[in-house]
């Protein structure tokens, strides 16, 4: 599954970084503690979170991410979107709470 | 110049988390009896108690700065000290309108009160001081400096509310006057995980919630006299102040 098809399945809003829309996914992970995302996601798997923060996106480049989805509607800060652009990982907007999206998340993916 | 004795974060019985002994008489008091020579007031999302233990301070040679520790939207918490009660005041008015509207409930989370010098309640606060304000850490970091304070990411070292748990690192344009670590970790240790580090100040406070371990930590600043802007000279290393614990 690629990263354009859960943009259009989940009706995501595509923030940033379109180049990065052909990516493939291998599962996902959700949690807003930077921290545990470095020491615990892996490679090809979308994050789900509320930070907005520019260092989400040196951690999803540094664990080589597939994409990031910010729930309930938030938008990156500017220099987050920027550095998204530059790496072509993409930052995806769902008006969902993490709860929610995680789930169908989960469902599509497992679902393939 | 000569060393000075700093323990840069205490709690009052303002936080809800801080002990109800934490009056300004009895920390002043502590200080005073422990040779403490400059503290911080820095409770939680709140610098309502900082300009009479202040005052107070004064009376026993105790110097104080004024400010708090701000939980900022990506609940990191940062402690922020200004010079003037006329900034302090308006950084108030920034936290005032930035924390959300949630209740305190006293019972879970503790009182949060403002006290006079007789240990009278005068005041109590609202809204529950130990969420997260509405600003993001730049945001924090842009207000402090403009108001000319001091900006030091708290407890670093901790897995919980610091910068690293938080966001990962620190951020490397984020302007901070010094980081904090706690007493568990020596500088060495700390570094040998974070080298990118190794070019900034740092200091280790006790954190005090209760009054026996107010000034229990403290960090050594090497500076001319007791003032606020000798302090943060120590903190930038300039002119041959300097600091160390």
């Amino acid at each position: 599954m690629k990263v354009s098809d859960i943009v259009e399945k989940l009706a995501l809003k595509v923030c940033s970084g379109e180049q990065g829309l052909d990516k493939e996914i291998e599962g996902g992970y959700t949690s807003d503690l930077l921290s545990d995302v470095m020491g615990n996601a892996d490679a090809d798997q979308v994050w789900v979170t509320l930070q907005t923060h520019k260092n989400i996106m040196a951690i999803a480049s540094l664990k080589e991410l597939a994409a990031v989805i910010l729930v309930k509607g938030y938008e990156p800060e500017a220099d987050a979107a920027e550095q998204s652009n530059e790496e072509g990982i993409p930052i995806l907007s769902s008006e969902e709470e993490a709860f929610e999206l995680t789930g169908k998340l989960y469902k599509l993916i497992s679902d393939e | 110049m000569r060393t000075f004795k700093v323990d840069l974060h205490i709690h009052t019985v303002l936080s809800p988390c801080g002990d109800l002994e934490m009056s300004p008489v009895n920390i002043v008091k502590k200080a005073k009896e422990r040779g403490i020579d400059i503290i911080g007031i820095s409770d939680h999302n709140s610098t309502l108690h900082a300009p009479l233990i202040k005052k107070m301070a004064a009376e026993q040679g105790v110097l104080v700065m004024m400010g708090a520790e701000v939980t900022t939207k990506e609940e990191v918490h940062c402690l922020c000290f200004f010079e003037t009660e006329e900034k302090l005041a308006l950084f108030q008015m920034y936290l005032e309108k930035h924390l959300p509207h949630i209740p305190n409930d006293s019972n879970k989370f503790g009182y949060q009160v403002v006290v006079n010098k007789e240990e009278e309640i005068v005041e109590e606060v609202e809204w529950l001081l130990i969420t997260g304000i509405n600003q993001s850490i730049d945001e924090l970091e842009k207000k402090v400096h403009e108001l000319d304070g001091l900006f030091i990411p708290a407890h670093i070292n901790k897995m919980q509310n610091s910068v690293i748990s938080q966001l990962g690192f620190l951020p490397f344009d984020l302007n901070v006057d010094a980081i904090e670590i706690t007493r568990h970790i020596s500088k060495k240790t700390f570094l040998e995980k974070n080298t990118y580090l190794k070019d900034k100040t740092f200091i280790k406070s006790s954190d005090a919630h209760c009054i026996d371990l107010v000034g229990d930590v403290y960090t050594e600043f090497f500076m001319n006299e007791a003032s606020f802007n000798e302090v943060k000279m120590a903190l930038r290393n300039e002119e041959g102040r300097k600091v160390d614990f």
